[in-house]
């Protein structure tokens, strides 16, 4: 048994499953890191009292929420070139860059309506307690209304990013060398091994691991909201 | 003069007449009370007096000063909208405090916002705030609440949480201080401990303006009264007369229910 986990053969899986998960880690982190703000963005659209902000927000949260993912990467990765509007970078910075551009427009707009739904349920009688002490809309929002939003969005906000981990994985289908991929290559032959199963399936572990890790800490960050109610 | 003149304010919601031809005065240091029942008009005057609601005619003046007139735009700017309900203190029916901030927190923050907006903010920042925590603790300190300055509303009982709201509105020294129905969210055990704030409230002359449905609270601590009607005023005069000896006739039936 301990001969199997110091053989080549594991040792270069593991070496190719790692770089492989290093790209499923920045492509989560990225989309996080876009989709969060972008969201508040859609959100407010969605909110907005201009009607045609508001129903440009809402058809674009309707059509992206409305479609598969998976078909949402290949257009914004094919249809440029194709229709000449524009090219990715070749190679698998333009891939990387392509999926992430999809994925952040994408959870965007599950985070928006998130977003609106925690903003809408911070009760009306706070909002007017800020305007009768003569805040502003803005101050009212960042010191009022915003952290009450973000301790009613973590339970569902959690739910989405640990989807979110999971996902990642569709990358593979513009040939994005994630852990997925990284794991099947194996099965078709990678560095001369060629036939085997099992790193497809080790990848497993890989998403249990780090979903436990994301679990753990957005449940910290629940309990340190918990001093409020 | 008198510091605040309400003249002809009327109020419509969709086709529904809620406030018509409101018109009254008060003097400095005078608590008025508005009595009345359910959907007679009380917290919408309130709100059009703390710039919540828009109303529909009318002009509010301030020490002299148009702050609201229906007929000038004006007078109606976000902008300078929010300057003016400065003017105005508002207690809520249901508190609103701030849950994720100690209750002294919830006093000092609009204060320390405000400050900000001073020219010399910067330069003495730390004066400043010290001052806004003083004046906080001080303000606390008078609602009965020392002991409860580092508390979060969740953690203080419903009379504790509406001394903390009026605190609040006091720290920002309106010229008027509003209450709405402010034991009416209030187990009648708590009512006692906020009235008495209150009454301490009109014994140093605070001017007021006082939603209530406590009538013998409204009678010994407010020196005029409003009655109201389906948005009109029906009755108004000195809160003894008015409560003890009604002239008409509606509000005698309304009285002779307490």
């Amino acid at each position: 048994m301990l001969d199997f986990f110091t053989s080549p053969v594991f040792q270069t899986v593991i070496a190719a499953l790692n770089s492989g998960f290093v790209k499923t880690l920045e492509l989560f982190f990225v989309t996080l890191i876009g989709a969060i703000p972008l969201g508040l963005v859609i959100a407010f659209g969605s909110m907005s009292r201009f009607f045609p902000l508001r129903w440009l927000s809402r058809t674009f949260v309707w059509v992206i929420r409305g479609t598969p993912l998976v078909l949402q990467i290949i257009a914004l990765f094919y249809v440029p070139g194709m229709k000449e509007w524009f090219y990715w970078p070749s190679g698998e910075s333009g891939r990387m860059t392509a999926v992430c551009a999809a994925f952040i427009i994408n959870y965007a707009c599950y985070f928006s309506e998130i977003y609106r739904g925690g903003i809408q349920g911070v009760p009306r009688g706070q909002q007017e307690a800020g305007l009768v002490l003569g805040m502003t809309k803005g101050q009212i929002f960042r010191h009022v209304t915003l952290l009450q939003m973000i301790k009613r969005i973590v339970p569902p906000m959690s739910n989405e990013i640990i989807t979110l981990v999971k996902d990642t994985s569709l990358a593979r289908v513009i040939a994005l060398q994630e852990v997925i991929w990284m794991g099947e290559s194996f099965m078709k032959g990678n560095s001369g091994i060629s036939g085997l199963v099992w790193p497809l399936f080790f990848t497993a572990v890989y998403y249990l691991i780090f979903s436990g890790v994301v679990t753990l800490l957005l449940a910290k960050l629940e309990k340190k909201l918990a001093y409020f109610q | 003069m008198p510091i605040l003149e309400v003249q002809n304010i009327e109020k419509h919601f969709g086709s529904t007449r809620v406030l018509e031809d409101i018109s009254f005065d008060l003097d400095q240091g005078q608590a008025l009370a508005i009595i009345g029942s359910s959907g007679s008009g009380k917290t919408t005057l309130l709100r059009c007096l703390n710039f919540l609601e828009t109303p529909d005619q009318g002009r509010i003046l301030v020490k002299g000063e148009t702050l609201f007139d229906a007929a000038d735009p004006a007078t109606q700017r976000e902008s300078e909208v929010r300057k003016k309900r400065l003017h105005f203190g508002l207690v809520f029916q249901s508190f609103n405090l701030f849950p994720q901030y100690t209750a002294l927190q919830n006093v000092t923050l609009a204060k320390e916002l405000l400050s900000q907006e001073q020219p010399d903010f910067k330069a003495h920042k730390k004066a400043i705030l010290e001052e806004i925590r003083a004046e906080g603790e001080a303000l606390l300190a008078k609602m009965g609440l020392s002991d409860r300055a580092g508390h979060y509303p969740s953690q203080l009982s419903g009379g504790q949480q509406q001394r903390v709201a009026i605190a609040r509105a006091l720290a920002l020294k309106p010229d008027i201080l509003c209450f709405d129905e402010p034991t009416s969210a209030l187990d009648p055990e708590l009512t006692g401990e906020v009235l008495k704030v209150i009454r301490a409230l009109a014994q140093d002359k605070t001017t007021m303006i006082i939603v209530t449905h406590e009538m013998a609270f409204a009678r010994d601590v407010a020196d005029q009264v409003i009655f109201m009607d389906g948005g009109v005023i029906v009755e108004q005069g000195p809160a003894r007369e008015v409560i003890e000896h009604p002239r008409e006739e509606r509000t005698r039936q309304f009285l002779s229910r307490y």
